[in-house]
């Protein structure tokens, strides 16, 4: 009866009402993961169930007993930063931040999708692997907003560290 | 949220059995029943938890393709043989929603997500869907994105989705598995007009639970989903066109299109078919077939532009199609 985020097992919920983005913020003590809408609208609660992001917001924690949850604690730390985390450091991809935990989770699975071939509404052809234009990684960010708009710099670290992992 | 008795069913059987109680209702992907929960619009006693369950297989069944209820929007959308046998399906899903939502989001869940509107969603406001007999807040209110075929005074709300869409170009047909009989209705019958009973968005009775959609045998031809909305990405549309077209010869040998963002289901119309087909593409021709397909369409003020914008959609789609000049 047990929640695995980021490598530790953390126990379920009394109350089935608590959503995974709560029990994360509550429970687990873990705040990095934020709170915009609560309607699944603006992306800041993403995190990644099994590698695969979800808005935390939308899901109810007690459904995931024995999955394993990464936030944006589990993709690096200050003094050692995930790929990801440096981009968006060394483009300025945020000014207030409090979208940037989410972008980034988003962002981490969005590189795993396109090396998986999974096609987006801007790639022009569905059986091709997709191409890493600026279209194609601002339509597979679409669900992640930034109200200071950052977006050109979040592009910009996305582009970064695809290209060194490419 | 409302309290309520959270069960996680480890067979269909048991969940199937829970459904036909009162105040009780089923979680996939929770995507839209959380939301409403949320907003206390959805208030059900009991949850019944089927994500576990093993009903998310594609697999080819006869010569056509078999998508559990479970399937995610994403897993039948990235899948080989969608992409290629059903590009329509493929494109409908990537045009809706987000890869978050997506992830989650699954076929059963998102042929049943609400028809709805900002009525129904806030309680404050009077809603026939919400709670029959309140009124609609729509009708003469804030209507932009409501519905201009087959209202009723009843209620006006849109059908949201994209997916349905493009099921219903392709024929598809839902699997319901009941207590007494298991049945198989097309995609097309599935959702409901409003009419007096605003509160009922499809055909499901109380204790029917959705197992499959089936898609028939490719009929390749050229396929196309084209969504009209206010910004690029996530967004409802305002009309959108799913279209399966079939040219020999420069005649029209199928024509099978469905639209979103005009009524409380997704439009199916026969008779543009029965046109189309045997015809040779033109502009004209076009125009003959938004004609029938608008020729019942009401606006109710805000939502008026959706008239003239079906009929352009409508040939846009048809000109990409055949290759006619726009």
């Amino acid at each position: 009866m047990a929640i695995s985020i980021n490598g530790q097992d953390y126990p379920l919920p009394a109350d089935p009402r608590t959503s995974l983005l709560d029990f994360l913020r509550r429970e687990a003590g873990l705040t990095g993961t934020k709170k915009g809408c609560d309607h699944g609208q603006c992306g800041a609660c993403t995190v990644l169930v099994g590698g695969v992001r979800i808005n935390s917001c939308l899901s109810l924690a007690v459904t995931h007993e024995g999955d394993e949850v990464t936030t944006i604690e589990g993709l690096g730390t200050l003094a050692a930063p995930g790929a990801m985390q440096a981009a968006f450091v060394a483009h300025d991809g945020f000014q207030c931040g409090y979208c940037t935990p989410g972008q980034i989770c988003s962002a981490t699975a969005m590189l795993q999708e396109i090396a998986a071939g999974w096609p987006s509404d801007a790639t022009e052809d569905l059986d091709a692997a997709p191409a890493l234009t600026d279209a194609e990684i601002r339509e597979r960010m679409s669900g992640n907003l930034c109200r200071c708009g950052a977006y050109p710099n979040i592009v910009a670290a996305i582009r970064d560290v695809a290209g060194a992992e490419a | 949220m409302r309290p309520f008795d959270y069960q996680r069913a480890e067979r269909f059987e048991h969940a199937a059995q829970l459904v036909g109680e009162d105040g009780t209702r089923l979680l996939a992907g929770g995507t839209n029943l959380i939301d409403l929960m949320k907003l206390q619009v959805e208030t059900p006693q009991t949850l019944v938890d089927i994500g576990r369950l093993s009903l998310g297989t594609i697999a080819e069944e006869g010569d056509g393709l078999r998508i559990g209820a479970l399937a995610t929007n994403t897993a039948t959308a990235v899948d080989p043989r969608v992409r290629r046998d059903y590009p329509v399906l493929a494109r409908a899903i990537l045009a809706g929603a987000t890869q978050q939502l997506r992830n989650k989001a699954t076929t059963a869940g998102n042929l049943c997500q609400r028809t709805r509107c900002y009525n129904f969603t806030n309680i404050d406001q009077p809603c026939n869907k919400r709670e029959p007999g309140s009124g609609c807040g729509a009708i003469k209110g804030i209507a932009r994105l409501h519905a201009v075929l087959g209202t009723s005074d009843q209620c006006i709300a849109t059908y949201p989705g994209d997916m349905a869409v493009a099921l219903a170009a392709l024929d598809a047909r839902v699997e319901i598995s009941g207590e007494r009989r298991s049945r198989s209705v097309r995609l097309r019958d599935f959702h409901r007009l409003p009419g007096d009973t605003p509160w009922r968005d499809n055909v499901l009775d109380a204790g029917e639970v959705i197992t499959a959609v089936t898609l028939p045998a490719p009929v390749g031809g050229i396929q196309l989903y084209r969504k009209v909305r206010e910004r690029s990405s996530y967004a409802f549309a305002l009309v959108s066109v799913a279209a399966v077209i079939g040219i020999e010869e420069n005649r029209f040998t199928r024509a099978d299109l469905a639209f979103g963002g005009l009524a409380h289901k997704p439009w199916h119309d026969p008779r543009l078919a029965e046109l189309l087909v045997g015809s040779e593409p033109s502009l004209a021709l076009f125009d003959k077939a938004a004609d029938l397909l608008l020729e019942d369409a009401r606006g109710y003020g805000e939502n008026d532009f959706k008239i003239p914008l079906a009929r352009r959609t409508l040939a846009a789609v048809l000109c990409e199609a055949t290759g006619v000049e726009p």
